[in-house]
C-alpha cells in the first residue's frame, strides 16, 4: 500500500540545506496498523506530507496505492484519508453537516452510499448532538471526531493521521482509539498514525516505526521495541532511551 | 470543474451571509468604488471634449470592456493572490489533500458574492457606450471576443501573481501590482501613456490586447502608435500563450511548496 525507497526531502533555510527526511525506505502492506514515532522535528510530518502529495520528495521515490503522490495528487486523494490533529480540514463557518455534504460532492460519493456511511460514522463517532453546529463552535474533541468522519466519508483504503489525539481528554482519546481499531479490523483500512501519546501506540499499533533526524531507527512490533532495552520496564522509558540515543 | 467551483462559491456565500452587516457593507463599498472610476472619467470630459483623440463614449467603451473582464476575474478568481496567507499559515495543506485541483479551491476560497455588483456596473457602462457610439455592426463580433480574451488574460495574470507567491511569500503586494495595477492602466486609451510603457504592456504582458488593440478595431480607428492592422486580431493568441505560461508557473509553485512545520 505504501512504499518508500530512499525517499528524502531537504529544505534550503538561509543557504544551508536541512534534511528533514533522508534515505527513508519502508513499506506498509494493506491492512496494517502502523505507529510512526519520533521526537519533535524528526521528520514525521514531512513523511506524512510526502505520502499525501503535499510535499514533493527531493530524492528517492514514494508510492502510495501504486501512485506517485506528488504527480497524481488529486487521483490519490480519493483513495486516502488524511487527518491533521493540529489543523482542521473542515469549513470553519459551516455546520458540520454542510462540510460533510460538500465533501460528498468533492469526492463524488453517491447519495445512497453517503447516507449509509454518514449514519454509520454519526453513530460510531457519536456526532449526532453537534451535526448542526458550526465547526468554529465545536470543542476540540468534537472537532477531531468531525475531522475523522470527514476523512472517512469516501471510504478510503488508507488512513493517514498526524497526531490525531493531540490535546484530547482521556474519554475522547479512548473513543477515537476504539473507532480507529474498528476501522482497521472491520474494513481492513491501512492506518498510519504519528503520535506523541505512547498509549495510542500500546493499544493500537501492531507495528512501530521510529524516525530520528530523518532516518528510520527502529521498525518492528511492540515486543521487539521493548526488547531493545530489557532493563527498562515501561514503553516511556524504552522510547526515551531510543530518542536520546541510548543514554 | 465549473460545477465544483460554484458549489464551493455557494458554500462561501452561505458562510459570508452568516455575518450580515459586513455582507451589506461590502456590497455598498463595491458599488461605490466602481462609481468613482466612472466619475473620474466623466470629470475629465467635463473639462475637455477629447482625451488623446478619443471621445467620451469611446473612452467609456474602452473602460467598459476592460472593466467587465477585470471585475469578472476579480469576482471569481481574485483570491488566488491571497495564497501567501495560506502558505504562511500552512492551511494550503488542506486544499492539497482533496481530489479537486487546488487552483479551483483557492479561486473559490472566501468567495464574496457582493463583488458581482461591480460586474453589473461594468455591463451597464459598456451597454451605454455601445448604444451611444453607433458602432459599425459588422465589427461588433469583436466585442464578445475581446471580453473573453480579457477574462483569460486577467485570470492568467492572477494565476501568475499567485504562483509568484510561492517564491515571494512575504511580498504579496508585488503580485498585486500585476493585477490591480494593470487594470488601472487599461481604464484609459493607451495613447495617453508614453510609447515605451505601451510597448511593454503590448509585448511583455499582453495587456494591450484586453481592450486597446481589439477596441481600435471595433471603433474603426488606426493605432496612434502606428502598430500594423493585423495586431488587432492577436488577442486570443496572446491570451492563450499567457494562460499556458501561467499554468506552468502555477504547477511549478505547487511542486515547490514547502508547507510549514508539524
Amino acid at each position: 500500500m505504501i512504499e518508500l525507497l530512499q525517499a528524502g526531502r531537504s529544505f534550503k533555510v538561509k543557504r544551508t540545506v536541512v534534511h528533514a527526511v533522508r534515505d527513508l525506505s519502508f513499506s506498509v502492506p494493506a491492512g496494517e496498523f502502523v505507529g510512526y514515532l519520533g521526537p519533535n522535528g524528526a521528520g514525521k510530518s514531512t513523511t506524512i506530507k510526502m505520502l499525501c502529495g503535499i510535499l514533493t520528495p527531493t530524492s528517492g521515490s514514494v508510492r502510495v496505492a501504486g501512485l506517485d503522490p506528488s504527480r497524481r495528487r488529486t487521483t490519490l486523494a480519493r483513495r486516502i484519508g488524511v487527518v491533521f490533529g493540529q489543523r482542521t480540514t473542515l469549513w470553519w463557518d459551516l455546520p458540520l453537516q454542510d462540510s460533510f455534504e460538500l465533501i460528498r460532492h468533492l469526492y463524488k460519493v453517491d447519495r445512497g452510499t453517503f447516507r449509509a456511511r454518514l449514519t454509520e460514522l454519526t453513530e460510531t463517532l457519536d456526532l449526532g448532538a453537534f451535526l448542526r453546529t458550526p465547526v468554529r463552535q465545536l470543542s476540540l474533541g468534537q472537532r477531531m471526531r468531525g475531522d475523522l468522519a470527514a476523512a472517512l466519508l469516501h471510504a478510503p483504503d488508507i488512513l493517514v493521521l498526524d497526531e490525531p489525539t493531540i490535546g484530547l481528554d482521556v474519554v475522547s482519546k479512548a473513543s477515537i482509539r476504539a473507532f480507529l481499531q474498528r476501522q482497521n479490523a472491520e474494513r481492513g483500512t491501512t492506518v498510519l498514525l504519528t503520535t506523541h501519546d505512547l498509549g495510542d501506540i500500546e493499544r493500537l499499533c501492531r507495528r512501530i516505526m521510529l524516525i530520528d533526524h530523518g532516518r528510520l531507527t527502529f521498525d518492528g512490533t511492540l515486543a521487539e521495541l521493548m526488547a531493545t532495552a530489557p532493563e527498562q520496564t515501561t514503553i516511556e522509558d524504552v522510547v526515551t532511551r531510543l530518542y536520546t540515543g541510548g543514554q | 470543474m465549473v460545477r465544483t467551483y460554484f458549489l464551493l462559491a455557494w458554500t462561501w456565500t452561505r458562510a459570508a451571509a452568516a455575518y450580515r452587516a459586513s455582507f451589506i457593507l461590502m456590497l455598498v463599498f463595491g458599488l461605490a468604488t466602481g462609481a468613482m472610476d466612472v466619475a473620474a472619467i466623466l470629470v475629465v470630459f467635463a473639462n475637455t471634449d477629447a482625451l488623446a483623440g478619443f471621445t467620451r463614449e469611446e473612452v467609456l467603451f474602452l473602460y467598459g470592456t476592460a472593466s467587465l473582464a477585470f471585475t469578472v476575474c476579480d469576482t471569481f478568481v481574485s483570491n488566488l493572490d491571497r495564497i501567501s496567507q495560506h502558505i504562511k499559515a500552512g492551511t494550503l495543506d488542506t486544499f492539497l489533500i482533496r481530489p479537486v485541483p487546488a487552483w479551483i479551491q483557492i479561486a473559490a476560497d472566501r468567495f464574496v458574492p457582493t463583488r458581482i455588483g461591480r460586474v453589473v456596473q461594468a455591463v451597464a457602462v459598456l451597454a451605454y457606450a455601445v448604444a451611444a457610439l453607433g458602432l459599425d455592426w459588422r465589427r461588433a463580433w469583436m466585442i464578445p471576443v475581446m471580453i473573453v480574451t480579457g477574462i483569460v488574460i486577467f485570470a492568467a495574470l492572477w494565476t501568475l501573481a499567485g504562483a509568484l507567491q510561492f517564491a515571494l511569500t512575504d511580498a504579496p503586494e508585488v503580485a498585486n501590482s500585476f493585477t490591480y495595477g494593470t487594470y488601472q492602466l487599461n481604464q484609459y486609451p493607451l495613447s495617453i501613456y508614453a510609447r515605451d510603457l505601451v510597448r511593454g504592456i503590448t509585448y511583455a504582458l499582453p495587456l494591450a490586447f484586453v481592450n486597446w488593440q481589439p477596441g481600435l478595431y471595433v471603433l474603426g480607428r488606426d493605432d496612434p502608435f502606428g502598430t500594423p492592422g493585423f495586431m488587432r486580431f492577436l488577442g486570443p493568441a496572446a491570451a492563450l500563450v499567457l494562460a499556458l505560461a501561467a499554468a506552468a508557473a502555477w504547477r511549478q509553485g505547487i511542486r515547490h511548496y514547502r508547507s510549514t512545520g508539524s
